[in-house]
């Protein structure tokens, strides 16, 4: 509760909201003490008295009536009449609701078609309909009002009862012998509170203007009595000649209806877990870079040359330090392998690349990124979108969620090309055909008219590559392509990106968490850990001598064919936290080997003797023995 | 497709017969009897009586239903008694004033929802989204009633653009520019809070998708960010929009009543509320149905609409 209200204090416009309500509540709860002239006595003979002109503040009615008293008492009975609605939908919706939801079965199936039937009619017309049978009055526009509304609760409440009746705690009670009556009492209830709160706090601003607007029509509160509702409806007639009978109530309704909405927007945002913290932002077309320092890299001959990458991603109070001082090259036709755990910021690596980390939350720190001649860090989105897709292409890992589940794979192949190239709809369509037969699809006409979600697996990945390949790039990174796939479906896959970069001389970034693919494909290899290369040299070296012992743990990590079954390797421990990385070898904490200087002194890439580069300072002869 | 429209034009059969049950008992909690509200209170018992059989109010519940039930599939809705005249002729006239006014606010408040809603998400936090977001809040909490009553005072008593109220001019010609200037304000006020509520939701649905990992592949492959966002993060938020353009469709329909009211609007919901008063209960059971029965065939369309855009809904 006391974080509710502190988290509630941070959101400025819900404090608006806030404070406005409770003003025009202490107002109305103390309207009756207040000195006010009685609201229903006429006095025609001081009808439309303007504003500030006289003793009554804001002037008088067609009546004579004071009306700073009607409306005082009019916002008194509004809010009044909109709370009691919204409290007896909540109330009779949250039976319906959690009845319906715990019993389920026939039960559920009655009630629920009843509150559809409710949700079937334009709710004025239900609402009407009451009003009619009942004869026009406050308390039955009140009625009017609350029945409408109980399908909005029902419906929303039944949702979360639905998932909370097969959950332990009420299975348990269930052992325990609790009867269904207390069990809904004491162990649903309680978890129902919050929905029935958010569903109060965005409905209640929406009765009070209902009620108003039944009573606007004539078929709410009854003269004399005056609701703001009432009030605006009798003013009416008299609109042109005397507006300020009309905007008084109405600008009263208004501010009364945009606090509560502020505050109920601030109590869903905090009370909603899907919508805390920002969750709900979105990413900008690049990535966001700080201004960084600009030494200049020493080029080497390579097509991709990232020297110091640092990616981060900075929330509220905390820095996540994905990608650190990454330095890694990849020359033409060659493929080198990323290699590391889940977190250890290989794809981050990746997607920084083309600056497309999520930003917010994720930024550039520093460093550079070379593609040929045009540092990709500091290039403009202009530059970048005309590279994406067209020289550096992607493969990401789920095409499931990857692909666009709503355009068929043929639109989404042709559009990859045509967004490049300005070529006609018929000559991109047949270069689609023939990449998708490229990656050995199947029927592949009758495929381009298909949808994501009516391929398997496999095929799907296969037109996430076709798609790739489609402006025939120098380079593509692969992220993690195969992680989604099964076993043999997974073989194919590499063994059709291999022969494609042969074919067409192919560079490729190739991301995994799988020694076993990398042996298969790449020719040199780089071992990630917490954000850092901890490694990287030839593929075959490093398999077979690695030099760091993380490598070397990552390695034993891979089932061998033929070995028994609990010979599965497994690392101890947990990597660091991204925003929490000790001084250091960030691996220290789980290395059998470290030593002191481990933990205190910043380690530095150094060739070894094999010549690969690794990032440990341990005695490498003491290293080869520990290792064995 | 044929297969699935016939199939969810079946399925309203079930809600419509709950419609007509709904408001049937509603009418029939009426406190007193009906020929008494007619004939008045100094009506002679024997007027009151014969009144009632000419109803058939003195058939038992069930079979009053039914008989009525029976009559409305033949077209036969009753008489209007404070009019004299055939209900579903009054209906029809008045609901096709309603569905000029209503639709015309449908459509202005889909586009302009959609079209706000788009632009605040793709420029979240800008001053441009805090404008929409600003004047989204003050759209969804003003009372169309008083909106109506403000526009009236601005524009037709202070600047004369457009005409106080009605439909059509009193005197002249009865052309399509007298209605668009009769229709303007009315189907501006009717429209605000719809705009707002579906602004909002498209807002929240476009945010939604632009996290997605198929915008990110967009972007990978170079897509212009136009179109990823007006294209692939539009069409896909459009499967969360269109329910609640079904939905929006239902208060438009709802707050007309209200515009019809404030601008002598010759609509159903004006109807409606006079036969309230007049305690004319035919008219307002027959006005009800039929309402509720479009309203429930209009979101067939809409789900149909919803099947056609999102290929992965069984059909």
């Amino acid at each position: 509760m006391m974080t509710f209200i502190s988290l509630l204090a941070r959101n400025r416009l819900a404090i608006v909201g806030l404070f406005v309500m409770v003003f025009v509540v202490v107002l109305s709860l103390l309207t009756p003490f207040l000195n006010l002239a009685d609201p229903d006595i006429t006095n025609t003979a001081d009808r439309f008295v303007k504003p500030f002109s006289s003793d009554a503040i804001l002037g008088t009615d067609h009546l004579g009536r004071d009306l700073l008293s009607r409306l005082l008492w009019g916002t008194r009975l509004s809010i009044a009449v909109g709370f009691a609605a919204a409290l007896i939908s909540a109330v009779v919706g949250a039976v319906i609701g959690i009845l319906a939801g715990y019993y389920g079965g026939n039960t559920d199936n009655i009630l629920m078609r009843g509150i559809d039937m409710l949700m079937a009619f334009p709710y004025i017309l239900l609402a009407l309909a009451i009003v009619a049978a009942l004869g026009p009055g406050l308390m039955n526009a009140l009625i009017a009002v609350a029945v409408v509304n109980i399908p909005f609760f029902a419906r929303n409440i039944r949702g979360v009862t639905v998932g909370i009746v097969h959950r332990e705690f009420v299975d348990a009670a269930r052992l325990s012998g609790m009867t269904d009556a207390r069990i809904m009492m004491s162990e649903v209830l309680p978890n129902v509170v919050p929905v029935i709160v958010i569903a109060m706090s965005t409905t209640v601003g929406w009765m009070i203007l209902e009620t108003a607007g039944l009573s606007f029509l004539g078929l709410g509160s009854q003269p004399p009595r005056a609701d703001l509702g009432s009030m605006l409806g009798e003013a009416r007639a008299a609109l042109i000649t005397n507006p300020h009978t009309s905007i008084i109530p109405g600008i009263m309704i208004l501010i009364i209806v945009v606090a509560i909405n502020l505050l109920g927007d601030g109590i869903r945002d905090t009370l909603d877990p899907r919508l805390k913290s920002g969750a709900l932002t979105r990413p900008m077309p690049k990535t966001k870079v700080l201004a960084s320092d600009k030494n200049k890299v020493q080029r080497d001959r390579s097509l991709l040359q990232m020297n110091g990458l640092n990616t981060e991603f900075q929330l509220k109070d905390r820095i996540y330090h994905a990608v650190r001082d990454v330095d890694l090259s990849i020359r033409k036709g060659e493929c080198v392998g990323l290699i590391g755990e889940s977190g250890s910021g290989k794809s981050v690596t990746a997607l920084s690349i083309t600056g497309l980390v999520a930003s917010p939350p994720g930024v550039i720190a520093g460093g550079s990124v070379y593609f040929e001649e045009i540092d990709l860090v500091r290039a403009p989105y202009k530059t970048l979108r005309e590279l994406r897709g067209n020289r550096i292409a992607y493969i990401f890992q789920d095409p499931l969620s990857t692909l666009h589940p709503l355009y068929t794979v043929g639109h989404q192949l042709i559009e990859a090309i045509r967004v490049h190239q300005s070529i006609s709809l018929e000559t991109a369509k047949s270069r689609a055909l023939s990449l998708l037969k490229n990656v050995q699809i199947p029927n592949a006409e009758e495929r381009l008219n298909a949808y994501p979600h009516e391929l398997s697996g496999g095929m799907r990945q296969r037109v996430s590559i076709a798609m790739a390949l489609v402006n025939d790039p120098e380079l593509i990174i692969a992220d993690e392509p195969t992680t989604a796939l099964d076993v043999t479906v997974q073989s194919q896959i590499l063994n059709l990106l291999d022969s494609l970069r042969r074919e067409r001389g192919l560079a490729i970034l190739f991301i995994t968490h799988d020694f076993g693919v990398v042996s298969q494909l790449c020719d040199r290899v780089a071992v990630m850990y917490a954000g850092q290369i901890v490694e990287q040299g030839p593929t075959e070296t490093i398999l077979k001598s690695p030099s760091h012992p993380y490598t070397s743990r990552l390695i034993a990590c891979v089932p061998k064919l033929g070995r028994g079954q609990g010979s599965l390797e497994t690392i101890p421990g947990l990597p660091p936290s991204l925003d929490k990385i000790p001084r250091g070898c960030a691996f220290a904490n789980r290395c059998a080997i470290a030593v002191e200087a481990c933990r205190s002194t910043d380690i530095k890439m150094t060739e070894t003797t094999n010549r690969t580069h690794v990032r440990c300072i341990a005695d490498s002869f003491e290293k080869q023995e520990i290792m064995q | 497709m044929t297969g699935y429209i016939f199939k969810r034009l079946i399925s309203a059969i079930p809600v419509l017969l709950g419609i007509s049950v709904i408001v049937f008992l509603i009418m029939a909690m009426i406190p007193g009897d009906p020929a008494t509200a007619i004939l008045g209170s100094y009506a002679t018992p024997e007027n009151v009586e014969k009144l009632n059989r000419d109803l058939g109010l003195d058939k038992p519940l069930v079979q009053r239903y039914f008989i009525w039930l029976g009559n409305m599939l033949q077209g036969d809705f009753g008489r209007s008694f404070a009019l004299n005249r055939d209900v579903l002729d009054e209906v029809f006239e008045r609901f096709s004033a309603t569905l000029v006014l209503a639709g015309t606010s449908f459509i202005f408040c889909a586009f302009f929802g959609i079209l706000a809603g788009v632009i605040s998400a793709s420029r979240q936090y800008s001053i441009v989204d805090k404008a929409i977001t600003s004047a989204v809040l003050v759209g969804i909490s003003i009372p169309s009633f008083f909106l109506g009553m403000m526009l009236i005072l601005i524009f037709s008593v202070q600047l004369r653009w457009f005409p106080v109220s009605g439909m059509w001019p009193i005197y002249g010609a009865r052309d399509l520019s007298a209605l668009l200037s009769h229709l303007a304000m009315p189907a501006f006020a009717l429209a605000v809070v719809a705009t707002g509520v579906i602004a909002r939701l498209s807002r929240s649905a476009m945010l939604e998708v632009l996290r997605q990992d198929f915008i990110r592949t967009a972007r990978a492959k170079g897509v212009p960010e136009r179109s990823v966002v007006w294209r692939h993060a539009l069409r896909a938020a459009m499967v969360s929009i269109i329910p609640v353009l079904g939905i929006q469709a239902g208060f438009v329909l709802s707050g007309a009543v209200y515009i019809e009211m404030v601008f002598q609007w010759p609509g159903i919901g004006r109807m409606l509320v006079d036969a309230i008063l007049k305690r004319d209960i035919l008219l307002v059971q027959g006005g009800v149905v039929f309402v509720a029965a479009c309203y429930v065939l209009f979101n067939i369309v809409v789900d149909i609409a919803q099947s056609i855009l999102d290929p992965r809904i069984k059909t």
